[in-house]
């Protein structure tokens, strides 16, 4: 899935950070019909998961009342340098996921 | 009238209409030309310059995977050819549509992306709205952000540009109405709760918050077809080429936006 | 013009006894089934949650919001959970969001969809398994042309 994520490269222990993704998904509501008639089925990015060294830091339980190519900015307390890891999955059981390094100094 | 004096107002009523030949009247002023942003809310504003928030960056950022794709039996991608396209895609897409001497019609930017696939790569063309081509013509017209449309409209691409003037001022549709007749005389009124903009393109690909999408010119032109209930015409259509070539001549100096939000 | 309205009383936290009690007194009531199965009929107290949404959104399909709550995010004392809903929109609950102490802050931006002019509440869930809330009314416009592209 075409997702973009923006982590500071470098931060400071201790300073919280914030974290931005964007994620191209139509979070397909389920309430829209096509050019016949017929209902487009629901499917939406349901939970996200963000884990930080391992650690789960943010989890998102998404609902259709979220714009479509949906984007979530939050904040993270810099802790060891390491990986920010990313996961996703919609109601049609895709999954998407995204990696980012973080840099932190004393 | 003496025959001295009717010629000499034939002389003079054919150098009037030399020069507004020569130099066209654009219907909106430089000093007037304003983009859609201006007619946007604060938040389609800041959404827009929010490099990251920007939802049309997805498809910008996509279609800089693609230029790097190989593609086609001639193996090759955008970059084989066209190497950094931040240095060889700037100011590009200020000259579009631009009139193809080799090809003999008018080009814009998707026909000139696909063009070159066809052609260059021995690739498929791809579809109009599709995310390929949505994300390839965002990423060429990106390379020219804050740049000036600067348009040619001479030469092969006069009789082009002729028509979509034409078609700018015809009435269309059940309401029997005519670009102009919103975007000319109406701009800076209200339709409903809506704000009417000057109809530039110079945003374009744009996200727009009605589409969930990224979407081309044409998907707006269509748009605004079946808000007067008009035909809407295919995607890729020669009338949306004239008109485009127009809309740009007319925004002349103002400063492509893509990726553009609009609502 | 001010386009956002801040529901919280972040000040409050600051604030004499007398004016701390009756402000301790105000809570946010909602009807919808989702935050009574949230709050178990606990009172959801006004205060520390900032709720930021546009007065007036163009459309309904995207409109961005900004949610905070003023807590130190300690392990003793910290936002466990963020609840988002949106009274009339035919699934009411928007998003959940759930933090740890390593959040640092309990603060999010997203873009969220409003089927029609409503009020929005925000809920959060602390440590201490008290509830704060805040509300947000937005006009949502329609387009004036029909788009069929």
């Amino acid at each position: 899935m075409n997702s973009r994520l923006q982590v500071p490269t470098t931060a400071k222990r201790g300073e919280p950070v914030e974290i931005r993704i964007a994620i191209q998904h139509p979070m397909e509501t389920g309430f829209r019909y096509d050019a016949v008639g017929h209902a487009i089925p629901k499917n939406v990015i349901n939970t996200l998961v963000c884990r930080y060294n391992g650690v789960e830091v943010l989890r998102a339980e998404l609902g259709s009342g979220i714009a479509a190519n949906p984007y979530l900015s939050f904040y993270v307390v810099a802790g060891d340098s390491g990986e920010l890891d990313f996961r996703w999955i919609d109601d049609e059981g895709n999954r998407g996921e995204a990696h980012a390094a973080i840099s932190v100094t004393a | 009238m003496s025959s001295r004096q009717s010629l000499f107002a034939t002389v003079v009523i054919g150098a009037v209409f030399a020069a507004a030949a020569a130099a066209q009247e654009r219907p909106l002023s430089l000093a007037v030309l304003k983009s859609g942003l201006d007619f946007a809310s604060a938040e389609v504003r800041a959404l827009q310059a929010d490099e990251f928030a920007n939802p049309g960056m997805l498809w910008v950022e996509r279609g800089e995977r693609l230029w790097s794709e190989a593609a086609g039996s001639a193996a090759r991608s955008c970059a084989s050819c066209h190497q950094d396209a931040r240095v060889t895609m700037k100011g590009v897409a200020a000259r579009y549509p631009q009139f193809d001497a080799k090809a003999g019609r008018l080009l814009n930017l998707e026909g000139q992306i696909n063009q070159c696939r066809t052609e260059r790569q021995g690739a498929e063309p791809l579809r109009y709205e599709s995310d390929e081509l949505l994300a390839l013509t965002a990423y060429v017209a990106h390379q020219s952000r804050g740049m000036p449309i600067a348009v040619s409209i001479d030469g092969p691409a006069r009789a082009h540009f002729e028509a979509g003037e034409r078609l700018y001022r015809t009435r269309h549709g059940q309401m029997n109405l005519a670009c102009t007749h919103c975007h000319d005389a109406n701009w800076g009124r209200k339709l409903a709760a809506e704000t009417i903009s000057q109809g530039h393109g110079n945003a374009y690909p744009t996200y727009r918050l009605e589409w969930q999408s990224i979407g081309s010119l044409h998907r707006r032109f269509r748009a605004c077809l079946s808000g007067i209930r008009a035909e809407m015409l295919p995607y890729g259509a020669p009338e949306y080429l004239d008109l485009e070539l127009y809309l740009a001549w007319r925004a002349s100096g103002l400063a492509i936006e893509t990726p553009g939000v609009r609502r | 013009m001010k386009r956002r309205r801040f529901i919280a009383q972040a000040a409050g936290m600051l604030a004499l006894p007398i004016a701390t009690a009756a402000r301790a007194q105000a809570t946010l009531e909602s009807r919808l089934p989702a935050v009574r199965e949230l709050t178990a009929g606990a009172p959801i107290r006004v205060g520390r949650v900032t709720l930021d949404l546009p007065l007036l959104s163009d459309n309904g399909n995207s409109v961005s919001l900004h949610l905070a709550v003023a807590s130190p995010m300690t392990e003793s004392d910290y936002v466990r959970s963020l609840h988002l809903y949106a009274e009339r929109n035919p699934r009411p609950n928007i998003a959940n969001f759930f933090f740890s102490p390593q959040s640092g802050r309990a603060e999010i931006a997203s873009r969220i969809r409003l089927a029609g002019s409503q009020r929005v509440l925000a809920v959060a869930r602390m440590s201490d398994g008290s509830f704060w809330g805040a509300t947000a009314d937005v006009v949502v416009t329609v387009s004036a042309c029909m788009d069929e592209s």
